[in-house]
């Protein structure tokens, strides 16, 4: 479980080949590659422009792709129906609409793949109930979206994701805008995640608290895959103190009172 | 209550209260996805379908209902492939849909401005038996739509993209949407008339808003603001002899108005609340974003 890769008993969870998408005439991913598979934590890094995102919404059949071919647990994406098996947080920095809606109401429709007609059971009730535990946020259920703070809102999204209960979980930067204590809580959830079998796939900008649980990093530029292997050592900037006390691990302790304080 | 001894007020009643009900509910989600406008653009388009009516001497409702409903396909097709943007396509939509019903009332034999007035501005006195029955039927479908896939348009409404990821039919969903604001939109034509529908759609949303904190909640005031002032203005309207519609939008903007004033105590004792049932944390980090939230509703 903790590294099928290199057994090679399992195949891809994600698996693109030769994959080029376009963005009006501009050429975005040209021709990548991208394997992930089964309980790996898999990291697309690279400059805003070199094609992670799109990568990422390639995946998700949000972005046409003009060649290659994508597969998601072995079957090529056109044909894939098994949504439930996925969560997906979008890169956004609010989880509010145009209409006031509590915390609950947005994550419930996180579980509506597990639903027939979107009718809720005790069972989905419930999931979504342990999605927002999952996240530290059972105790605002009930409040609205919009009295969040940026971190709880994407732990508002995370939770959403988790509903459906997925085997794997896509990221579009989900630390972006994110205060330290929801880092530190974002970090905790995607470990306890990983350490139950998920397969993650993150669109990072920099490693950050994550990099502790991060197997393999790809590094893309100008939408070709640049580097595939271990995660890089942070250098410059990033290596600076500033950028390394926010560790998943020296928070644990410490975590009560920040949630305390914002809430 | 003399006026339910008539016919024609009993029909008007019946039509104002199904109104009330689907304008908001529709409304509801297109605000949501912030298209507050689309029933507006709907209402222009229409418009050529009551132009077409007369001209071919069919039901002017039904007509409308047709044309207004293609219209709102072609918007939701024109938003899906990108080729223009949004807010053009919804212009072009209002202006050619104007021009093209005043056009075609102008041809028909049987049409004048004046028959196209009680389309533009609504007329309850003149809401008929057949007119009756085909709000009753679009009405319902607007019901069965809004409350039986709730979840499903909430979803799509929320978060288009993240919808796609748990498999909804999306692009199915949003033309739902758009074929039921179209009903609706016919629905409410008769009463508050083309050129106000989607006030009805809209306002009574935007005033519930300022008292929930729910979507459910938001909808079932939104709904209930929207009976209360179709039945308030057709009941005025009666009395006073003043134009249905208009009335029927200025209450609302009224509701609007009151429970905003309404809505600022309600949030200031809220965020009291809120800092005194969290007595552990510092007094002066609390106060401040408690103050700022409530300066954020008045403002609205």
């Amino acid at each position: 479980m903790i590294d099928p890769m290199e057994d090679g008993m399992t195949e891809p969870v994600i698996s693109l080949r030769g994959v080029r998408a376009e963005l009006g005439s501009r050429p975005v991913l040209r021709g990548i590659d991208l394997t992930v598979g089964h309980g790996e934590v898999v990291a697309l890094l690279g400059a805003n422009g070199s094609g992670k995102s799109t990568a990422v919404r390639s995946v998700i059949g949000q972005v046409p792709v003009s060649a290659g071919e994508i597969e998601l647990f072995g079957t090529a994406r056109a044909r894939f129906r098994d949504w439930s098996r996925v969560g997906y947080v979008p890169q956004r920095t609010t989880a509010a609409g145009g209409v006031p809606a509590t915390v609950g109401e947005v994550v419930s429709s996180g579980r509506l793949s597990r639903t027939r007609f979107g009718v809720f059971r005790k069972a989905d009730h419930a999931a979504v109930r342990h999605a927002l535990e999952l996240v530290g946020m059972a105790d605002r259920v009930k409040d609205s979206v919009n009295a969040l703070s940026g971190g709880q809102h994407q732990r508002v999204l995370i939770a959403r994701a988790l509903a459906s209960e997925p085997e794997l979980l896509i990221m579009d930067e989900p630390m972006a805008g994110v205060d330290l204590a929801s880092q530190e809580v974002l970090a905790r959830t995607l470990r306890e995640q990983v350490a139950a079998g998920a397969t993650v796939l993150l669109v990072l900008h920099e490693l950050g608290p994550l990099e502790p649980l991060i197997d393999r990093a790809v590094v893309l530029r100008d939408g070709c895959v640049l580097h595939d292997g271990p995660p890089p050592k942070a250098v410059g900037q990033h290596a600076l103190p500033g950028h390394d006390h926010v560790h998943p691990h020296a928070a644990h302790d410490a975590e009560p009172i920040r949630t305390g304080l914002l809430s | 209550m003399d006026f339910l001894n008539y016919d024609f007020m009993q029909r008007a009643l019946l039509a104002a209260v199904l109104v009330g009900i689907t304008a908001p509910a529709v409304g509801i989600y297109l605000v949501q996805r912030r298209q507050a406008l689309m029933g507006d653009g709907i209402g222009h388009v229409a418009m050529t379908g009551v132009g077409l009516g007369f001209l071919l001497s069919w039901s002017p409702v039904w007509m409308a209902t047709l044309v207004s409903v293609l219209g709102a396909i072609a918007m939701e097709l024109i938003r899906w492939y990108g080729r223009m943007r949004g807010d053009l396509a919804l212009a072009m939509l209002f202006y050619g849909g104007m021009a093209g019903g005043v056009m075609l009332i102008n041809l028909a034999p049987n049409g004048s401005n004046a028959n196209l007035t009680s389309y533009l501005f609504g007329s309850l006195s003149t809401v008929s038996e057949s007119d009756v029955t085909a709000i009753i039927v679009l009405a319902a479908f607007v019901v069965l739509v809004t409350l039986g896939l709730r979840r499903q348009l909430f979803a799509v409404s929320q978060d288009e993209e993240f919808a796609r990821v748990t498999g909804l039919p999306v692009r199915a969903l949003n033309l739902l949407t758009a074929i039921t604001a179209a009903v609706t939109v016919t629905v409410a034509m008769r009463v508050v008339g083309l050129l106000l529908v989607s006030a009805l759609m809209v306002v009574p949303v935007a005033a519930a808003q300022q008292l929930t904190r729910s979507f459910a909640a938001t909808f079932a005031i939104a709904v209930a603001i929207g009976v209360t002032v179709t039945i308030g203005g057709t009941v005025t309207s009666y009395y006073q002899d003043v134009p249905p519609g208009a009335t029927i939008v200025l209450l609302t903007i009224g509701a609007f108005i009151a429970l905003t004033a309404l809505a600022t105590p309600l949030a200031r004792r809220r965020a009291r609340a809120l800092a005194a049932a969290q007595p552990s944390t510092d007094p002066a980090e609390c106060a401040i974003p408690a103050s700022r939230g409530t300066d954020g509703k008045v403002s609205v």
